[in-house]
């Protein structure tokens, strides 16, 4: 009888079949098909081009149109998807899965746009532009996401806050004027969040319940009054819109300029408000026990944080955050509330939240992914591809279960995320 | 400092928890607290902490009462709680951890990391307890994140530090190396109370004992003079036997064998590396080990709850390696799972409907698509007469029974039908000492049954106590096997295996 | 403990005792039938706030109350009104209801109802060459497969990829309005003549008949109601008799239970997911098949939203569900009389209706907003 025998010690040459290298593999087909699509539907008739415009004649810097051979480029572009492709086939290595697969979706995009364009011209910096403006919902939606899952609360009700904002700013604004009316959005976005708070803090409702019935009673409300109230009164509903205003010298910069420093308040308020939350989040002392208590909050309750109290605090800064973002609908865009008209933004800004890893800058980034799709749609609508426009108009929501989907790449959440928390 | 609680009451509706306890802690003092589950020991606490607030009674601080209003208050006066189940946030690190709560602090509420660091690095020094300040709570192992936790404290300049079922995940080396450390920390004058279930440990520790039973201190005393079988007496009430009594194993045919199994993580990281093991019918073989060295996917790997990455696994002659959960189960595999809660029963569900929770879709209990729930209805009261399960009916959801009985509903489901195999884990994990013994019992009788019997256990007590074959553990790996025939296995060598000590050493 | 074997006569005593049914308690009650009917009162008396709030004068309020009473329950047709409102809202909501029981929440009914409603249009006048007995109950099935189908895709993702399926649904919901919207511009679907998105009639023989003809040709209410019945009972069974209910309930209390029972996670995903679906794509099909007559872009009108509150509102309970469909079935056929009498927009129902389900999915909200409604629970009973 051995009294310790020891086992294991086996050579470890033989190569186990994971999950990851599966998944490698099956990225690897996936790119090897793009390549195929890229060659023969992406093809574009012999000497056409694209022309991409990268100034518009009124701006301070001039540079040339950005002019594409359209059958070369695609061609190339179906060889560096198959060179992926294959490769990942072959390595199957699961580092660079997600890298590859982000090279290939860009390249794809790429020669998506060379092909709809051959033969007329577009402007490249038009769209960046539009891409911007409507990455914030997107991103404002997606922060409030970080902000209140950071605490563990899964907020559904994103969507209805971003709602409840919109109409706010176009009633107030309307009264009051813009900028009262974009403070008004911030507050009543503040009391739904206030109001999702205590529902599944203190009353420890079911957290997605909570946020569909905040998202439906929203809908509610403000169709109603749309229908009982603006439609008889249409001044209640035509709201002063923030213009965009230049930054000396940074707007002058070509294709960057427009798309960052040429924008309204709107787009300058969500960069600050990402970059302020960054910072609260991970170098403040409030930060490090928000996040405590969305990771461990009996740990932190016993360390003497109120956890309820934290997640109240977070969850209502999360509603003032998408009330801002709902106002950009009315008071940063048209002026005018139209029932249900954020259309599903706030939903997509969970996503993005989901694909920025719960981190304020990864939600900005997934935000622009968004924004790109969905402008991207309204773009080709004016180059007549023979592509319906239901289809393209699809893109953002296409994307969005793609993210959920996790196909590009899995994340952690916040460990308590979704749990109501009781104190013993 | 000093503590001092007089007639603390706590009733929960008409349940005492807490029946007028006197208690007294002394600076410099080990103060060991015995009590089994359910004894009152963590509402106890509860109150010292400040999370309750005691219905009667009052707690005193050198000699002053105080009131606690709510978490932290008890942290504020100086008494410091090291929880069971670790109150460390996995993703960040040691120092974010200790400073939780009472950060330093620059301008705009700027945390200032590398004071906190410097901070954790004086305690260090000064308790020796070598925690490296940056690294992250997940990284490290059990034994370490321990420390952590009475870093924490100490860095809160606790006088009184409580310490709750402090062992249960530490190797006998590392607990020895923890009584080093308690040491330290009542030469420097802290006042420390040990709560544990553990009698040998409670005798080796203690400078005074105190023993609490159904909310009550019914026996205190001085190590010196006690022996374990007085303090199993105050602690359970009757004379207890803590060995199970059972005839020699006589082992047949091998029901289990795993040759070479691995199991990768979603990292690629082993979980299981190479494991080999066999289980004949007629013994019980024991799997020791502290938590998370990979036996939770030892069992993963044996029901078809996780899918192994190579090797192979046969079940009384059959190839089952790709086999799923539910073949393995009509095969004659039985599973009491680690956690009930948490996988062996669901909690609305009626005593009935867990009963069937694995076998609902049988031909006995099927009339065409559906179920035959007369049938299911008289099973499950037969169920329970034969496994003394205590509820006054079986329409009542399961998660309404106390621990015990609920863990007795689990193991008359798996027991109570023809089976070949047994792997249990933990199988009295959070259980009344009664329960523990009927528990212990019916898995001997499967044994002597012609089962095959795997108890999978982080209480080395219950491996020595009921295996007659012992493999170790460590870190995904069977590091070593015992046999422990008649209760031969060297406690010690199978400790220092669990440790992970290598054959020359383990000898 | 118990070496000695208890004699037979006392284990026979003891059987008897522990499978004597208990009855139901209090507490029961309360949750089942008090708590329901406080929501619906609050949110009315809510509901009457905002009208003051937008500036609607007593009276008026008044005499939309009175309209609301009148249209939902007031004659016979107005009960034909309810009925044939709560059909797809039954249908959809047990759909729904199903799925909470098995743990997923779907908010994808809407989508799932306009493309298995699509298809029974399409099914209906593409097999108009076949007798009634086959047309008919064939263009339900194929409603109800073609639903099935589009909610299994979601439960399809959350199985193999783990995307959670709100959020996946709703995309479904907004995917499928556009892709209704380019179906509808399709030659074979699109009507002759027409440039606007509007589908070819359902024939004749695949409409569901109206069964109050006899009595008055006004008369809505159509044989649907008989699917909806059955639905209740097949639903029922399914859940609380069935072996595969069982899977779904154990899977919905706690996944790591089932799947230690040796449940199939992902199996019971995409079953239940598909079965919801089934439902929600029946509700579209008796609602072209028995009320529309044809599809057209958004023809669901809410119903896929309403029905979420209609399966919390009945507990996920197939019984429960028939009542609050309704319930709303009422507040919809009231509610266009209300619009109609009063002035007052029916986007308040809506409202009204996201009140109750506030107060229905959080019970203690409820008995703290009336506290004399409810006997004192006992402290040591929580936490």
């Amino acid at each position: 009888m051995t009294d310790a025998t020891t086992t294991g010690a086996t050579a470890r040459e033989e190569k186990l079949a994971s999950a990851n290298s599966r998944r490698a593999r099956i990225m690897g087909g996936v790119l090897i098909a793009l390549a195929l699509l890229v060659l023969f539907t992406l093809d574009v008739a012999p000497g056409e081009s694209a022309t991409f415009r990268l100034t518009t004649p009124r701006d301070a810097v001039q540079i040339g149109d950005l002019v594409v051979p359209g059958g070369p480029f695609n061609m190339i572009a179906a060889a560096l998807l198959a060179f992926l492709g294959v490769r990942q086939f072959l390595r199957g290595g699961a580092r660079w899965t997600n890298i590859s697969l982000g090279i290939g979706l860009a390249i794809l995009v790429m020669a998506f746009l060379v092909w709809a364009t051959a033969g007329k011209s577009f402007s490249l910096t038009g769209m960046l532009q539009a891409t911007m403006v409507r990455a914030v919902p997107i991103a404002l939606g997606g922060l409030a996401g970080v902000l209140s899952e950071r605490v563990a609360v899964v907020n559904i009700a994103i969507e209805g806050m971003l709602l409840a904002g919109a109409f706010t700013g176009a009633l107030v604004g309307s009264l009051l004027g813009g900028w009262v009316g974009m403070f008004a959005a911030i507050a009543v976005g503040g009391c739904f969040g206030l109001l999702l708070a205590a529902l599944v803090v203190t009353y420890r409702m079911d957290q997605i319940i909570a946020g569909v019935v905040i998202n439906l009673f929203v809908l509610g409300v403000t169709s109603y009054v749309s229908s009982q109230v603006f439609a008889e009164y249409r001044h209640l509903n035509n709201a002063p819109t923030f213009r965009s205003f230049k930054i000396p010298i940074l707007g002058d910069i070509p294709v960057i300029g427009p798309m960052l420093f040429n924008q309204n308040l709107f787009v300058y308020g969500a960069l600050i408000l990402v970059a302020v939350s960054t910072y609260y989040l991970f170098h403040t002392k409030n930060g490090l026990r928000a996040r405590a208590v969305g990771e461990h909050p009996r740990a932190a309750d016993t360390l003497g944080i109120d956890v309820y109290k934290t997640r109240y605090f977070h969850v209502t800064l999360a509603g003032m955050v998408a009330g801002f973002g709902g106002a950009w609908f009315t008071l940063g865009s048209v002026g005018r509330f139209d029932e249900n008209m954020t259309n599903g933004r706030g939903y997509i800004g969970l996503a993005a939240m989901i694909f920025g890893r719960w981190h304020p800058v990864g939600a900005l980034s997934a935000a622009l992914v968004f924004g790109f799709a969905d402008s991207i749609q309204q773009k080709l609508a004016l180059l007549n591809t023979p592509i319906p426009s239901e289809f393209l108009s699809m893109a953002p929501y296409i994307a969005t279960i793609i993210v959920v989907a996790g196909l590009i790449g899995r994340s952690k959440p916040p460990a308590a995320n979704g749990t109501p928390y009781t104190k013993e | 400092m000093d503590v001092e609680l007089r007639g603390l009451t706590k009733r929960f509706g008409s349940v005492v928890a807490n029946d007028h306890v006197d208690l007294q802690i002394r600076a410099g003092e080990v103060l060991g607290l015995l009590g089994e589950n359910g004894a009152g020991k963590s509402t106890m606490m509860n109150m010292l902490s400040g999370l309750y607030s005691p219905d009667e009674g009052e707690i005193l601080i050198d000699g002053k009462p105080v009131k606690f209003e709510g978490p932290g208050d008890g942290i504020e006066a100086g008494i410091g709680m090291v929880h069971q189940h670790f109150m460390l946030v996995p993703v960040m690190t040691v120092a974010e951890n200790v400073v939780l709560g009472v950060e330093p602090t620059g301008r705009f509420g700027h945390l200032d990391i590398k004071k906190a660091r410097a901070q954790v690095e004086e305690i260090n020094q000064k308790y020796r307890l070598h925690v490296p300040p940056d690294e992250l709570i997940e990284e490290l192992p059990v034994g370490i994140q321990q420390r952590v936790e009475i870093l924490k404290v100490l860095f809160r300049s606790a006088d009184v530090l409580i310490l709750d079922e402090p062992t249960a995940v530490l190797t006998p080396q590392e607990v020895h190396e923890f009584f080093g450390i308690v040491d330290t920390l009542k030469k420097a004058g802290k006042a420390i109370v040990f709560i544990t279930h553990k009698l040998h440990e409670v005798l080796e520790i203690s400078d005074r004992i105190s023993v609490l039973r159904q909310g009550r201190i019914t026996g205190e005393g001085d190590p010196k003079t006690l022996t374990e079988a007085d303090l199993a007496e105050m602690m359970v009430g009757r004379p207890v036997s803590f060995t199970t009594a059972k005839e020699p194993a006589k082992p047949g045919r091998t029901m289990l064998e795993m040759s070479d199994v691995t199991m990768l993580d979603e990292a690629d990281e082993m979980l299981l590396d190479h494991v080999s093991l066999t289980v004949r019918s007629g013994e019980v073989v024991g799997v020791a080990g502290v938590q998370g060295n990979g036996q939770t996917e030892l069992v993963e790997a044996i029901t078809g709850l996780e899918r192994v990455a190579s090797g192979k696994i046969v079940f009384d002659g059959d190839d089952i390696t790709t086999a799923s959960v539910r073949e393995r189960h009509k095969m004659g595999m039985a599973h009491i799972p680690e956690d009930r809660h948490k996988s062996g029963m669901v909690d609305s569900f009626t005593v009935a409907e867990n009963m069937v929770l694995n076998s609902y879709y049988s031909p006995y209990y099927s009339k065409g698509w559906a179920i035959d729930w007369q049938k299911v209805n008289e099973t499950a009261a037969r169920y329970c007469v034969e496994f003394d399960v205590r509820t006054p009916s079986v329409f009542l959801p399961g998660g309404a029974l106390s621990g015990g009985n609920q863990q007795k509903m689990v193991v008359a489901r798996e027991l109570e039908r023809e089976t070949k195999l047994v792997v249990a884990s933990q199988p009295t994990r959070g259980v009344d000492v009664g329960s523990i013994e009927y528990i212990h019992e019916r898995l001997i009788a499967s044994r002597d049954e012609g089962d095959g019997v795997l108890i999978v256990s982080s209480e080395l007590d219950e491996i020595m106590g009921l295996s007659d074959r012992i493999y170790v553990m460590y870190d995904g790996k069977i590091v070593a096997e015992f046999d422990n025939t008649g209760g031969k296995a060297d406690r010690n060598a199978v400790g220092l295996a669990m440790a992970g000590a290598h054959e020359g050493e383990a000898a | 403990m118990t070496d000695k074997r208890p004699d037979l006569k006392d284990v026979n005593e003891r059987m008897r005792g522990l499978l004597a049914r208990t009855t139901h308690g209090r507490d029961d009650f309360e949750d089942l039938v008090i708590v329901p009917v406080f929501a619906v009162i609050v949110a009315l008396i809510f509901g009457a706030l905002i009208m003051l709030a937008t500036a609607v004068d007593l009276p008026t309020i008044g005499r939309s109350f009175v309209a609301l009473a009148v249209g939902s329950v007031g004659s016979l047709s107005a009960w034909s009104e309810t009925l044939t409102a709560s059909i797809p809202l039954v249908l959809a909501g047990l759909g729904l209801g199903l799925g909470f029981r098995a743990g997923l929440f779907n908010i994808g009914a809407e989508g799932q109802l306009l493309m298995g409603g699509l298809a029974a249009v399409v099914a209906g006048f593409s097999l108009d060459f076949l007798p009634m007995v086959l047309h008919l109950p064939l263009t339900l099935l194929v409603g109800a497969l073609v639903g099935a189908l589009y909610a299994a895709i979601a439960g399809f993702l959350k199985a193999t990829t783990g995307a959670h399926e709100v959020i996946s649904t709703i995309m479904l919901n907004l995917i499928s309005f556009r892709l209704l919207d380019w179906f509808l511009r399709q030659p074979f679907i699109q009507r002759e003549g027409r440039s606007d998105p509007i589908s070819k009639d359902v024939p004749p023989s695949a409409e569901l008949p109206r069964i109050l003809d006899f009595i008055d040709v006004n008369l809505r209410l159509h044989a649907g109601i008989f699917v909806m019945l059955a639905a209740v009972a097949l639903v029922y069974w399914m859940l609380f008799r069935s072996k595969i209910g069982f899977a779904f309930r154990a899977s919905g209390e706690n996944p790591d239970a089932a799947n230690y029972a040796g449940m199939k996670a992902a199996f019971i995903i995409v079953l239940a997911m598909g079965t919801a679906g089934a439902l929600a794509g029946l509700a579209g099909a008796t609602q072209v098949q028995g009320v529309l007559g044809r599809a057209s872009p958004g023809f669901s009108a809410g119903i896929g939203f309403d029905a979420i509150a209609v399966a919390l509102l009945g507990r996920s309970h197939p019984v429960g569900i028939l009542f609050a469909g309704i319930l709303f079935g009422a507040l919809e056929a009231g509610g266009r009389q209300m619009q109609v009498d009063a002035g007052v927009s029916i986007d308040l129902i809506g409202i009204i209706q996201a009140l109750i389900i506030i107060f229905i999915a959080a019970p203690l909200l409820v008995r703290s907003i009336f506290p004399w409604g409810f006997r004192k629970r006992r402290k040591g009973g929580e936490a």
